[in-house]
């Protein structure tokens, strides 16, 4: 369902089958995500984070924010969160295919891209499913 | 460095005032601290000042008249405020002027706070795809404060009703009807586990402090308050801050812990000497863990510490006792000194209904704000 959608922005995540967010590792093993523009992005190393984490984190988004929010007008609540993945860094992202009644912290997630609109792919992580 | 005096308070209250502009609220209030310190605006030597979304402070020059003395504008998120205050007592900390006024106003639309993701060094999608949102911080932050610590949504809920008590009693402050704890927990969600009535609203207001040298308090005779010390720190690594896409794994400091121990050493003086406490309160789940971070409390004793009234003006260490910004609104320019005035007015034993009961002899407020900032400032008698 995400196939026809453009990313959100380039260079966001891999171009592949099982995609991955990309971050920048510094020579030091620092990781920064996302990878930084200008001078802070020199010389890292273009690395792509773990699909599994843990959930760190969560909250739901309840009512439509101000621009620079771009999602679609007819506004539904969306969850959110901070995923750690361990050893390397915990990111914030949009949290899908759950309900904030089912979300615990330290449950396992896992990375998904997702329809942002009509147009648009972002990047979510759902509860992991055995 | 020279023991540095507040002499003079004003401010204009907050809420919402359409008719007056946000610099027009600023100039109501310094010319209100002039009255209260028995000055003219001829008298004073050095200002600092500044306000988010209302334009150059040092314009008020225009209206409190051209004396030729040094204005700084200040801009520093929520700590401007903060900001204008450090700056000014430095100025007679350090011997170059004895009288100098920091002032602060602000007025924001209505509706949370949207921040442009470029000028926070953050890429577009950040904001478009709706995570770059002050609200979601302070929610995320606590859900998982709550998780570790044992606090429960009922603790939130009493904070507010707290605020709103308080905010009852004070003259200056936007919400002055008592809310009960049922009406606060079942307002709707704003970001859970925070609802509507658990957040302060961006609004407007305007506060000004005049501050002098020892020399000068004893010539004027002024009904004085000592500043003990102010400190303003930026976060250190491994922190999490407001407008965070990513946190490192290894948990590292945080602004108001620093700043709060900076504070606490150039006092002298500790925790358990404060008297009262105004602590930034964004929302609920702020101002208990700020109660923690600025080492009143343990982690996760607020809940009781709460259910036994402690933080009441009645308890043995009141906090935001006139309503903090849950009750006044956050006009992000006048915030931090809202909180000083506050602790002048109760140090002066001028504060009506809210006044803290004994004799307070030290009196403490902290202000947070993005990217990652705090500062303390601890005021005695």
């Amino acid at each position: 369902m995400t196939t026809d959608r453009q990313p959100i922005a380039s260079g966001l995540w891999s171009d592949e089958d099982n995609p991955h967010l990309l971050a920048g590792q510094a020579s030091d093993g620092k990781i920064f995500f996302p990878i930084p523009e200008g001078e802070s992005g020199k010389g890292l190393e273009v690395i792509k984070l773990s699909r599994k984490g843990v959930l760190w984190s969560f909250t739901r988004q309840d009512f439509r924010p101000k621009p620079p929010y771009d999602g679609p007008e007819d506004f539904t609540p969306f969850l959110l969160g901070y995923i750690e993945l361990p050893g390397e860094i915990i990111v914030e992202s949009h949290i899908v295919d759950a309900t904030l009644e089912e979300l615990e912290i330290g449950m396992a997630m896992e990375f998904v891209i997702t329809a942002f609109d009509d147009k648009r792919a972002t990047f979510a992580f759902k509860p992991e499913r055995k | 460095m020279n023991k540095v005096y507040i002499i003079g308070a004003g401010i204009h209250p907050f809420g919402r005032t359409e008719e007056r502009s946000g610099r027009d609220q600023g100039v109501y209030a310094a010319r209100q601290a002039l009255k209260d310190a028995n000055l003219e605006w001829k008298d004073i030597q050095f200002a600092a000042g500044g306000s988010m979304a209302a334009g150059n402070a040092d314009v008020m020059l225009n209206d409190l008249g051209l004396t030729g003395a040094p204005f700084i504008n200040v801009f520093n998120g929520c700590a401007t405020g903060g900001s204008a205050l450090s700056t000014a007592q430095s100025a007679i900390a350090s011997g170059q002027y004895d009288i100098a006024m920091a002032v602060g106003f602000d007025k924001h639309p209505r509706g949370a706070f949207n921040a442009n993701p470029k000028s926070f060094g953050l890429p577009d999608w950040y904001g478009q795809t709706g995570m770059m949102l002050t609200t979601q911080f302070f929610a995320l932050k606590l859900q998982r404060y709550m998780h570790l610590h044992g606090i429960s949504r009922e603790t939130l809920g009493r904070v507010a009703e707290k605020s709103f008590r308080n905010g009852a009693m004070a003259e200056h402050a936007w919400r002055r009807t008592p809310m009960d704890l049922e009406t606060i927990l079942d307002s709707p969600m704003i970001n859970h586990p925070l609802s509507k009535f658990m957040f302060c609203a961006p609004a407007e207001g305007g506060v000004a402090l005049i501050l002098a040298s020892e020399k000068k308090v004893r010539e004027l005779g002024s009904d004085a308050v000592g500043i003990a010390s102010v400190a303003i720190r930026s976060r250190p690594p491994g922190s999490f801050e407001v407008y965070a896409p990513a946190i490192d794994v290894i948990e590292g400091g945080k602004p108001t812990v620093l700043a709060s121990q900076a504070a606490f050493e150039i006092a002298g003086i500790g925790p358990e000497d404060i008297d009262i406490a105004q602590l930034q309160d964004t929302e609920s789940g702020a101002e208990i863990m700020h109660m923690a971070e600025n080492g009143f409390c343990k982690d996760g004793e607020q809940e009781q510490w709460l259910a036994e009234g402690r933080t009441e003006i009645t308890g043995s260490l009141p906090v935001n006792t006139d309503g903090g910004c849950i009750a006044n609104g956050e006009p992000i320019g006048a915030t931090g000194l809202r909180q000083v005035y506050e602790n002048v007015t109760q140090l002066r034993g001028r504060a009506g209904a809210r006044q803290v009961s004994g004799k307070a002899k030290t009196a403490y407020s902290h202000v947070y704000g993005a990217p990652g900032l705090s500062g303390v400032a601890i005021l005695e008698v």
